[in-house]
């Protein structure tokens, strides 16, 4: 075992994993740096091997996206005015309402990453996790979509290919916290503030997204949780999200 | 057997007018007689009857078998569910017919314990019902699974890899829930059943004696036997009642156990007994009427005290359905949150709100409005229209707990209304299963528990003691 997860043992032994307040990898979203361009989408599809859905589908609701961005307006018409972007993905709570839904232990809680991870093979299709989630982000396999050449050769071989059927969602990138806890574990070293990326935060030109790990309070994201504009999505329903949201407002100049 | 006797001397003197032979178990025939007209009501058929056979199958060919291959080939894709409504059209299929199932239990079991003597003949009619209903809902499960083929990896099956289902899961509770009640309902089914097999089995010939001899298990009506027979049908009649009340509660939990808006709600378990009770008495009545207009000799034992008693068990019903809707609308709107507002607004005000007050019209305007009046009770084409109008009302009624209510999500970038696709013509082809099963055990089984009509008249039966005569009630309290 590496020292990073002997590490992470230490720090959590006191209280159940799956009820840890901060959990440990974690995420920050700057809502007044997003510009709502969906570069992120673009790049979670590409990274995790989501399905080209066509247009049939997506116009029935079912886009297959990890993350998305939503767009509020406030106000009444006619004086009704943009709200900030708002990126919206699986929150890996720590508390998780998918998890205890699930009659074959196909929505799970990672013990060693403190994760919500969905096992493909185990899905049986009962779609109740999806249904108990306050954040609706866990995305379903409708159909088979079709892949032909050439861009079945687009294919991330670290990621799995999901069957109709099944449910699907983010995985915080789960296959690079992989490769860099493998890294690091080679080279008898911690994983470094930065060294572990998800496709999203690395796609997004402004910055917007900042990851890394939460428990450990020297990290950008520890300290970016913090701040004043910090807040969590659908606190109320004591999910225990792992990413906190810095609320906008300087655009608009409404609030602070 | 003890019987509330009663009820009947007073309804004498209270109605001089009324002929005593109205009543069914005022109106005895020799039992050779009454065996050889449930004989003959299941023995013939008319080219009418296996016309619609013929009909039905054909739909339940194309509507449910085909479409289902469709939908387990192409995917839930082809169904309307989609973000946020993941659980659709099936998953109100089954709370419907879990609702039909309780019919037969509550009657039959309900009844039998509080010795209603108004349930004698048609206590088998409802038996059937719940069973085919627990097979109809079975069969939605299935329909609503993303991969049907898995189904199994909800079985706790030991396996070398040591996977074992989460019990954490309401559906694991509602899986062993149906799967008990399935169970338990079948032999209650077949039990009451054995002594009719008995008189079919010494009264037929061919496959059908061959059936029935298998079936009735040797029952020769000896007292040894029926001893053991009426014991376990008390502990099964027991039994059964605890199981019915629970499996709809457990049904109920799958949504009230969910953390979503419009369901989290604490009246969930008791509202969707009440409810079940409604549509399956309805469903009683709608089928009483088929079974007394196609069925021979039916007119006999199915008689307008039978409907007029029905009739006021569903007002009762309807009335306590209404007051639990009522809490279950009236203490979110009192509560305020504002989630629970906006679901409250867009069920009365949406584009789904013709459904609510679809719903609020069939299951409470219609019952109250008929019901009420003894005459009307006495239509039975009236009272089938009644059980039409509620098993609409309480389809609508899940069709809005259901698909309609979780349009109405946390996160309100995701609303979108349900559209069922592929979900209409499977649910139409449901219908004629179950349809189709029921005409065809209707002439394979003896439909009117003729024994229990035997006993009850005996029971009622006058005899001469010296110059009087005296009613022969063998084991009243």
């Amino acid at each position: 075992m590496s020292h990073a997860h002997e590490h992470a043992h230490e720090h959590q032994d006191a209280t159940p994993k799956a009820l840890s307040a901060t959990g440990k990898w974690g995420m920050v979203i700057d809502q007044d740096l997003c510009t709502g361009c969906q570069a992120c989408v673009a790049a979670c599809a590409m990274e995790n091997n989501l399905s080209f859905i066509g247009e049939d589908d997506v116009a029935y609701g079912r886009s297959m996206q990890w993350i998305r961005i939503e767009r509020y307006w406030q106000g009444e018409y006619p004086k009704v005015s943009m709200t900030d972007y708002q990126p919206m993905m699986c929150q890996q709570c720590g508390n998780a309402p998918c998890e205890p839904v699930c009659p074959v232990y196909a929505s799970v809680h990672s013990a060693s990453e403190d994760l919500n991870v969905q096992v493909y093979n185990r899905c049986i299709g009962t779609r109740y996790c999806a249904n108990n989630c306050p954040y609706q982000v866990r995305e379903f396999n409708w159909r088979d979509w079709p892949l032909p050449e050439p861009m079945s050769n687009r294919l991330n071989p670290d990621v799995t290919v999901r069957q109709r059927g099944v449910m699907e969602k983010c995985t915080f990138c789960i296959q690079r916290i992989h490769t860099g806890e493998n890294t690091a574990a080679a080279a008898n070293r911690d994983v470094l503030d930065g060294e572990v990326v998800p496709a999203c935060a690395q796609a997004c030109p402004a910055n917007a997204i900042t990851f890394g790990r939460i428990d450990d309070p020297t990290t950008q994201v520890a300290q970016l949780a913090q701040d004043s504009r910090g807040y969590h999505q659908l606190e109320e329903m004591n999910t225990l999200p792992r990413v906190t949201y810095l609320k906008g407002g300087s655009k608009h100049g409404s609030n602070g | 057997m003890a019987v509330t006797a009663k009820a009947l001397p007073h309804a004498h003197a209270q109605e001089e007018h009324e002929d005593p032979r109205e009543h069914l178990m005022l109106d005895p025939r020799p039992r050779g007689e009454m065996n050889a007209m449930a004989m003959e009501a299941m023995l013939s058929t008319n080219w009418k009857f296996w016309l619609v056979i013929v009909i039905l199958a054909a739909t339940v060919a194309y509507c449910l078998f085909y479409e289902w291959g469709v939908l387990i080939f192409e995917g839930q894709g082809v169904a309307g569910v989609t973000r946020p409504d993941y659980w659709g059209v099936f998953l109100v299929d089954v709370v419907f017919w879990i609702g039909i199932s309780h019919a037969g239990t509550f009657i039959s079991a309900l009844l039998r314990v509080l010795k209603v003597e108004a349930r004698r003949p048609f206590t088998r009619a409802a038996e059937l019902m719940t069973t085919f209903g627990l097979v109809q809902a079975g069969i939605s499960v299935f329909l609503h699974l993303g991969r049907v083929w898995l189904t199994y990896w909800m079985i706790p099956l030991p396996n070398q890899r040591g996977l074992w289902p989460d019990f954490h899961s309401p559906l694991m509770w509602d899986f062993m829930a149906i799967t008990t009640y399935l169970l338990c309902s079948t032999m209650y089914l077949y039990m009451p059943l054995i002594p009719d097999l008995a008189m079919a089995r010494d009264r037929s010939t061919g496959w059908r004696k061959l059936l029935y001899r298998v079936m009735a298990l040797g029952f020769r009506g000896n007292e040894f036997q029926w001893k053991h027979l009426t014991t376990a049908m008390n502990i099964f009649a027991f039994a059964i009642i605890p199981v019915m009340f629970s499996v709809h509660t457990i049904v109920s939990w799958d949504f009230a156990m969910a953390s979503r808006p419009g369901w989290s709600s604490t009246v969930f378990g008791p509202y969707f007994v009440i409810g079940a009770l409604h549509s399956g008495i309805a469903a009683v009545l709608l089928v009483l009427f088929l079974i007394r207009s196609t069925m021979k000799h039916m007119d006999y034992f199915l008689r307008l005290e039978h409907f007029d008693f029905l009739g006021k068990l569903s007002l009762v019903i309807s009335m306590i359905w209404a007051y639990f809707y009522f809490n279950d609308y009236i203490v979110p709107w009192y509560g305020g949150g504002t989630i629970e507002k906006t679901l409250l607004d867009f069920l009365a005000r949406g584009p789904a709100s013709p459904l609510w007050y679809a719903m609020l019209f069939c299951n409470i305007v219609v019952p109250w409005a008929i019901l009420w009046n003894k005459n009307w009770r006495r239509k039975p084409w009236l009272l089938a229209l009644v059980g039409i109008a509620v098993n609409i009302g309480m389809y609508l009624e899940r069709y809005i707990i259901i698909p309609v209510t979780v349009t109405i999500t946390r996160d309100p970038f995701t609303w979108r209304l349900y559209h069922p696709a592929i979900e209409i013509p499977i649910t139409i082809g449901m219908f004629a299963l179950f349809l189709l099963l029921y005409m065809l055990a209707s002439r394979i089984i003896p439909l009117i528990p003729v024994w229990e009509v035997e006993e009850g008249q005996a029971a009622h039966s006058l005899r001469k003691l010296g110059k009087t005569e005296v009613v022969s009630l063998s084991e009243l309290e």
